[in-house]
């Protein structure tokens, strides 16, 4: 069979679906080059809705924690309740209702 | 059907009473209220007019069909889908003004799917068949950039509706040429085989492509009136454009030896007449059926 | 805000085993990267592969009338929908590819015919109302069974499948409308109608949800028993959340109003309301039934294979030059940069 030359490289397709939101990671796309990626994503992920704007990013430049590093980095993050607010009584009587000026 | 498009027109123009006054073109008003007064005789040079460029958009779409499930890899099915669907878009709005302003109250569908290949007003190099990618390649090259330069002069025409058609359709006609251009760049400066194939695409097409351009006594007509663009001082602009990205791709803007006319008269290729064939085919076997 | 829970046991310290199934028993959604049995990646790969190719393959016997519509609006509405089958494809081709597997290896194999697509596509969409009753039946049928998918264990496929529900709805409710506009049209359009739903019925019933898997679908305890057991598994693994069995009822359930509302007759004289089980008796779909729904017609099974052999060998040159395209753009790319160029469009951006 025909396999192609090197398949066209992964993008990740990151997405501003409406103002006011983060651009998001909706997906990734199969591509040769960053304009081809693109319109790729464009055709693919904006059919619907009011995007504002679009990102692709390769997918080999995505550097990630593996999961064997998964304890080292997040471990930490586990027996601190002092980082939230529920860990400390309410400011005033209503509960933590009063703690905003609504 | 013997006779052709222009010899209509110029009948259609004994019937103008007067030359189209920017800002009243008359036959586009609010919906649901009669297009004209009915005392006025239908503007059908407007709307032969705007039949041609529905045409163009309704023909060159079916032919974009045709590509879906076949293209090089499924991305490109969605692609030309998309553009496909565009087109669909920009006829549909077209043939409707067209069939309101001729006074024959003929919807979209009436002229999509009634009409003969003969009374087909698009140009050739729209029916032109798919071939293969790089023949598609370089008919969107050349279609795109004269939509995008037509429908941007469009826009600031003085009927309100057609200049908003036109406003629309140059956005998405905008990204139709980008997806032409990078095309086009992609096999000029992909392999040897694919130089040599976008090279022959550009043949094959470029003698089709004077007829987007021609002015007979209808659109000089309404040029003059100011009613709607004259295509003719594109062309420049066009050829400019196009050589940028032929020759940036590593490619030659091909100097036809003869030119192909006939489409905006009714004359079209033998092919043609399966592509209405088939566009009409299950219209036609169900008279009467409703959709 | 409130404090996270602490996760069941102490991570990193258990089996990996131990610590996916209970993650698979509380609900939870298994990611890429995440340790997982062989066995389910294996059933993934091939679930979402076949997925993919019926999207793909799917797209055939519809886009077969994209040139034929026989209106404007209904020639926009196919485009647009099989379109989505082309996205849906897509999306569910990447969501395969982080099992570690490659699309261009999948295609490979639907060409090869080492991997399928669902046979419901292998039927012809012989008159322009079969557009209508795929996308009535067979797409309604896919909703129902796609729906729980959406919650299927393997995060990946979930979001896909998330995706791809919020556009099937579309395609559902724009193919009774084609139909309903049939059943209100000429005794012809009807007919034509008619005829449709009488081929598409048996394949959307019977195909589009999988082999029978229960008794009370119909199976003898023995092919019952081994339908269960496949079925049982991929519940198991939160791949599958009902038996096919189940899903199919809840399909007849849903069509047999819907019929009656066009006035089209679904072509089993078994269907009666039962009012003990408060559901639509059917023809149960046993072997028998479901070998005759896949059809011995190889002739459209290999004509579906042909068409997407040949386009995508057509198209094997230029692929070959977006490729070499790209790989020197990025050559000359590299050479002219002189530092980390961050593209100004970017730093615009930049959320």
């Amino acid at each position: 069979m025909n396999r192609d030359e090197g398949a066209p490289a992964s993008w990740e397709v990151f997405l501003r679906a409406r103002r006011g939101l983060a651009h998001q990671h909706v997906g990734s796309v199969r591509a040769a080059g960053p304009d081809a990626a693109l319109a790729v994503a464009r055709d693919l992920y904006t059919r619907r809705g009011d995007p504002l704007s679009l990102w692709v990013v390769r997918s080999d430049a995505v550097h990630a924690v593996s999961p064997d590093e998964r304890d080292p980095y997040f471990a930490g993050t586990h027996g601190k309740p002092y980082r939230y607010p529920e860990h400390f009584p309410p400011l005033t009587e209503e509960g933590s209702e009063g703690d905003h000026d609504q | 059907m013997t006779t052709t498009s222009d010899e209509r027109v110029d009948r259609a123009a004994d019937h103008r009473p007067e030359p189209a006054s920017p800002g009243a073109t008359p036959g586009v008003g609010a919906p649901g209220r009669p297009a004209r007064a009915p005392h006025a005789p239908a503007d059908t040079g407007l709307a032969t007019y705007l039949l041609r460029l529905g045409d163009d958009a309704l023909v060159l779409g079916q032919r974009l069909c045709q590509w879906i499930t076949r293209a090089p890899m499924i991305e490109e099915d969605l692609a030309l889908s998309n553009i496909a669907l565009d087109l669909i878009g920009h006829a549909r709005t077209l043939l409707t003004l067209a069939g309101r302003l001729d006074g024959t109250g003929r919807t979209e569908d009436d002229l999509a799917f009634t009409r003969h290949e003969r009374d087909f007003t698009n140009t050739l190099l729209t029916e032109l068949p798919n071939g293969d990618f790089a023949v598609t390649v370089a008919r969107q090259l050349a279609y795109t950039h004269y939509a995008s330069l037509h429908y941007e002069a469009l826009a600031g025409c003085p009927d309100r509706e057609l200049a908003a058609f036109g406003a629309r359709a140059v956005k998405e006609v905008a990204f139709h040429r980008l997806h032409a251009d990078r095309w086009v760049r992609r096999l000029g400066g992909g392999t040897a085989e694919s130089a040599r194939r976008m090279q022959r695409g550009l043949e094959r097409v470029w003698p089709y492509t004077a007829e987007l351009f021609d002015e007979d006594d209808l659109v000089r007509r309404l040029a003059a009136a100011g009613t709607v663009p004259s295509p003719a001082p594109l062309r420049p602009v066009w050829e400019q454009r196009v050589t940028e990205v032929v020759t940036g791709a590593g490619l030659t803007v091909p100097v036809p030896s003869w030119r192909a006319r006939g489409g905006r008269s009714g004359l079209h290729t033998e092919e043609f007449t399966d592509l209405i064939g088939e566009l009409q085919s299950v219209r036609r076997q169900f008279p009467g059926g409703t959709w | 805000m409130s404090a996270p829970t602490a996760v069941t046991g102490e991570a990193g310290q258990e089996e990996p085993l131990t610590r996916f199934e209970a993650l698979i028993a509380q609900g939870g959604t298994i990611e890429p990267r995440d340790w997982m049995p062989d066995g389910y990646r294996r059933m993934l790969i091939r679930q979402i592969a076949q997925h993919a190719h019926s999207e793909i393959i799917g797209m055939q016997p519809e886009g077969a009338w994209l040139t034929r519509a026989p209106s404007l609006h209904r020639k926009s509405v196919l485009i647009a929908k099989v379109q989505d089958e082309a996205g849906h494809g897509l999306y569910l081709y990447s969501a395969a590819e982080t099992l570690g597997v490659d699309r261009a290896d999948l295609l490979d194999a639907l060409h090869l015919g080492r991997q399928r697509a669902s046979a419901t596509f292998n039927h012809p969409a012989l008159t322009w109302a079969d557009t209508g009753a795929i996308a009535w039946l067979t797409d309604g049928a896919a909703v129902i069974n796609q729906a729980p998918l959406c919650r299927t264990s393997y995060g990946p496929y979930a979001r896909a499948m998330r995706r791809v529900c919020q556009e099937e709805a579309f395609h559902v409710r724009q193919g009774y409308d084609l139909m309903r506009a049939l059943c209100e049209g000429t005794p012809e359009q009807k007919a034509m109608a008619q005829d449709a739903v009488d081929r598409w019925w048996l394949p959307a019933v019977a195909l589009m949800f999988g082999p029978p898997d229960t008794e009370a679908g119909g199976a003898d305890a023995r092919t019952a028993a081994l339908g269960a057991a496949v079925s049982r598994r991929a519940m198991a693994w939160g791949i599958k959340r009902h038996t096919n069995d189940e899903l199919r009822q809840r399909f007849v359930d849903q069509c047999v109003p819907q019929a009656e509302r066009l006035g089209l007759t679904l072509p089993d004289p078994a269907i009666r309301w039962n009012e003990e089980r408060g559901h639509y008796d059917f023809t149960p779909i046993d072997w028998d039934t479901y070998r005759t729904a896949l059809g011995d017609d190889t002739h459209w099974a290999r004509r579906r294979i042909d068409h997407r052999r040949t386009a995508h060998e057509d198209g094997a040159w230029v692929r070959e030059a977006a490729t070499a395209y790209a790989a020197r753009e990025e050559a000359g790319a590299s050479a002219d940069a002189s530092g980390p160029a961050v593209p100004r469009q970017a730093q615009e951006e930049r959320a």
